[in-house]
């Protein structure tokens, strides 16, 4: 598959950062382990240290063929077979060595910052690795939008915990202080890699869309999702990223994919669901191979929800770090996220949507299949659902879903054919 | 609340758990929607596990009613709203609100246990939208007084939204009325369960769980009288020794299993000195102050005097790996069985830890999973009966032990 300029940008920062976090044990870097939903990346790094992201430790593990292993290693020590696959990968990482997913070794935390946000699994997850490391923890309550909002008290809640929680923790852990003035400076570069980000996920409103907004955006939020939020790094790639998908949007072209550059896009279709990411190339290439492109993605909100306006304020440090951690997607409740999939549905005047199931997430999945009644009751598009896990190969079955979905798109193109419009606003049509 | 008028309850022993299994099996809670009819405007609330503030929902009027799903009741609807790979309690529910069980409810409270129950708070906004839904964030005590004040504040959105439910005005007095008839149920289960930690053949915890599940239908008055009269009646039948291996029950805190289940643990050779079924009912240990604001009280309660358990966060980074040993050594047991509900996020994560600890500490182990409707207990039977035995044969109950030391010369065996 050929490789975007942004590609191998990304590909040359993450092998840097990874060097950079080699390299910490000497050059005396501090190291924070956190997590994509809430991360706190601008005010680690206002500190001066690196932050350490085990999910995407998990998932790059998944993509290289290792997960398998590690999980088994996980599963021999004594976890469940019943538990996210993302945590067993990282303890079974841990247990083999703890080299990470460009080759070098990953150094031990001399902070876990558990934000815990839209994720009951993360709690336990930073309990099990303290276990391992023995280092100190500060945790962030990030209390879920049950009502749909985040409420005034929660986010003076979590200002406070911000206050007196974890910014002494880091204080303690790098021996800097607080440096107010420097966040500011890093969250002003968050809202431009920000701007840049969300104009290259609103360019799937083209048709042709320039990008596949799942599949391609994974790869697009990485930098944002992950350690570059807040630098200039972070701020150059999504400005190279914007250029690129723009000169495509230009030239009218689609993106590349397993299968090709896709101009001729038969079915826009919106996903719920993380990917799975043992097999992530032959998953993509199974919508690719019918002509289907992702025009918006619910899992490439996890680490922020951009699109609907949310950008971080530097005249506000700790009030808009509490809005972007209750913000993330997973700590909306089930009525918002189809709030989100309908409009999604109809602002990118989707053909279908698709929900992947993944075994290992319950934050994602509970709730799914109601989700997915609902989305189909109030835009009158067919849903799909198919199953598999994030990073255990055993639970993507190929052939299955592979199956599953030629049914789905084939579906659609019946449903085209016997002249049931999908109009603009979502709703169906029969002449 | 006014104590509701209604029959006596039975004074014998057998009379009482009689009472209470047909509490435990009216999956249609009769006794609920006959509370209701007692009085015009009357409400009641439903939660789900672990742990919600009842004393609040109490002094809004309301009857607090724990929804524990369905036991082993047939799943039709509510398959189709999960996926294999979750557990089994949010589809009996789920069966439950669809076949119009819970329609009596006018408000269902779902504590932050996991992601699963969390999701549930989303589905039923959805599928009952005349129902006060409200998602009741618990506070972790990272650190405590901070946890407390968000707590407090949780309280009081609770406070204001049931009061407009039922129209009824609670002041610092009608909280403080419902913090003493809870005070006074905790201080009842305190005693049930230290008369089975210390004679385990007096309160079976096949009778003791029922009597918890009563707890979660009756209203608080009701039940504390059914409980005194339940002491009364084992003080007459204290029942005879028998030479079990004393175990803990751990991870059966959300889904619970099987009455067989219970039962066939402690017929093949365990008695259970604790456990975690029903733990909400006891998250707080001791009597909530009656002095000063009684939210701050309950939020003081809750971070100050909580039992340890998977759906908090442990501050103590030592916390996992004591527990086991700390509630081993409390309730004088010889080993542990984990028992969990599959696809149970706390239970199953926390495990590795609690084990590790559990087996630094010599203490034996064994590990088994179930449904709620689990129907075959042959395998949990030969798996607590081989345990038991293990025990006895091996390394000796807790009081063999105590003999063996006591027999001893002085300064020990050379």
């Amino acid at each position: 598959m050929k490789k975007d300029r942004s590609m191998e940008l990304q590909k040359e920062m993450i092998g840097a950062h990874f060097k950079r976090l080699e390299r910490a044990p000497e050059t005396g870097e501090k190291v924070v382990y956190t997590f994509v939903p809430g991360n706190l990346t601008e005010l680690i790094r206002s500190f001066g240290a690196l932050p350490l992201l085990p999910e995407i430790n998990a998932l790059q593990s998944g993509m290289r063929g290792k997960s398998k292993g590690y999980i088994a290693e996980a599963e021999k020590a004594g976890h469940s077979a019943d538990v996210c696959t993302y945590v067993k990968a990282d303890i079974g990482m841990l247990m083999s060595g703890n080299i990470g997913p460009t080759g070098t070794k990953l150094p031990p935390p001399d902070l876990l910052l558990l934000s815990y946000t839209g994720c009951y699994t993360f709690m336990k997850w930073f309990e099990l690795l303290r276990e391992q490391y023995k280092c100190p923890t500060v945790f962030l309550q990030v209390p879920y939008q049950g009502d749909g909002r985040l409420a005034p008290e929660h986010r003076a809640y979590m200002e406070k915990q911000l206050r007196e929680d974890v910014i002494p923790a880091l204080e303690q852990i790098t021996g800097r202080a607080y440096d107010p003035e420097k966040l500011k400076a890093n969250l002003a570069l968050s809202a431009q890699a920000e701007e840049d980000l969300v104009a290259v996920l609103n360019s799937a409103k083209q048709k042709p869309s320039p990008i596949d907004s799942y599949f391609g955006a994974v790869y697009y939020v990485g930098p944002i999702f992950s350690a570059f939020r807040g630098t200039p790094e972070g701020v150059e790639y999504y400005r190279a990223l914007r250029e690129e998908v723009e000169e495509r949007n230009a030239a009218g072209i689609g993106p590349e994919t397993p299968s090709g550059r896709l101009d001729d896009q038969k079915f826009r279709i919106v996903v719920e669901g993380p990917p799975n990411w043992t097999s992530f190339r032959e998953f993509w290439q199974m919508f690719s191979d019918e002509g289907a492109v992702v025009v918006a993605s619910t899992y490439t909100k996890v680490g922020g929800t951009y699109d609907y306006g949310f950008r971080h304020d530097p005249g506000d440090p700790l009030g808009t770090m509490a809005d972007y951690c209750g913000g993330c997607y997973t700590n909306h409740n089930l009525p918002d996220r189809i709030d989100m999939l309908v409009d999604y549905i109809r602002e990118y005047e989707a053909d279908g949507f698709l929900i992947n199931s993944v075994k290992s997430c319950n934050s994602f999945s509970a709730g799914q299949l109601l989700i997915l009644r609902e989305v189909e009751k109030r835009t009158g598009i067919p849903g799909g659902f198919i199953e598999s896990d994030l990073v255990d190969p055993r639970y993507f079955s190929a052939a299955n879903i592979k199956n599953r979905l030629e049914s789905y798109f084939q579906m659609l193109r019946e449903r085209r054919a016997g002249g049931v419009a999908v109009t603009p606003a979502g709703g169906e049509v029969r002449p | 609340m006014t104590t509701p008028v209604s029959a006596p309850f039975p004074t014998s022993r057998a009379g009482i758990v009689e009472l209470a299994r047909e509490l435990y099996e009216d999956l249609d809670m009769g006794s609920v929607r006959a509370w209701l009819a007692e009085a015009p405007g009357r409400h009641a609330a439903g939660y789900l596990p672990v742990y919600v503030p009842r004393e609040v929902i109490h002094a809004a009027g309301m009857l607090p009613v724990g929804i524990h799903g369905g036991g082993s009741m047939e799943i039709i609807r509510g398959d189709a709203y999960y996926q294999s790979y979750i557990c089994h309690l949010p589809r009996s529910v789920v069966e439950l609100g669809l076949t119009g069980r819970l329609d009596m409810l006018s408000a269902m409270l779902f504590p932050s246990t996991c992601d699963v129950i969390r999701n549930l708070s989303g589905m039923w906004q959805i599928l009952k939208p005349d129902v006060y839904v409200r998602y009741v964030d618990l506070p972790h005590a990272n650190h405590p007084e901070r946890a407390v004040e968000f707590w407090k504040g949780e309280l009081q959105h609770l406070v204001t939204d049931l009061s407009a439910i039922t129209g009824r005005i609670v002041d610092d007095d009608a909280l403080r009325a419902s913090i003493t008839v809870y005070n006074e149920m905790r201080g009842l289960i305190e005693e049930m369960f230290e008369i089975r930690r210390r004679s385990p053949w007096q309160i079976p915890t096949e009778e003791l769980y029922l009597l918890l599940r009563a707890g979660e239908l009756l209203p608080v008055e009701r039940w504390n009288l059914l409980a005194r009269g339940y002491l009364a009646a084992t003080q007459a039948e204290p029942g005879r020794s028998r030479d079990n291996a004393r175990v803990v029950v751990v991870g059966a805190f959300c889904e619970q299993p099987p009455l067989g289940l219970i039962k066939t643990i402690e017929r093949a050779g365990c008695y259970i000195v604790d456990d975690d079924l029903l733990l909400g009912n006891r998250m707080i240990r001791g009597p909530v102050s009656l002095e000063g604001d009684p939210l701050q009280a309950l939020s003081r309660g809750l971070l100050h005097q909580g039992r340890k358990s998977s759906v908090f966060y442990e501050p103590d980074p030592l916390g996992k790996g004591r527990l086991m040993a700390e509630r081993v050594e409390a309730a004088e047991a010889d080993g542990i069985i984990f028992a969990a509900p599959s696809f149970c996020d706390p239970a199953l994560l926390d495990r590795p830890m609690l084990r590790a600890g559990a087996e630094a500490a010599g203490i034996p182990c064994i590990a088994f999973k179930y449904a709620e409707n689990s129907g075959q207990f042959q395998q949990f039977r030969e798996q607590a009966g081989t345990f038991s035995d293990s025990i006895k044969l091996w390394v000796g109950t807790r009081a063999e032990q105590m003999l063996r030391q006591a027999a001893a010369p002085a300064g020990g065996a050379k």
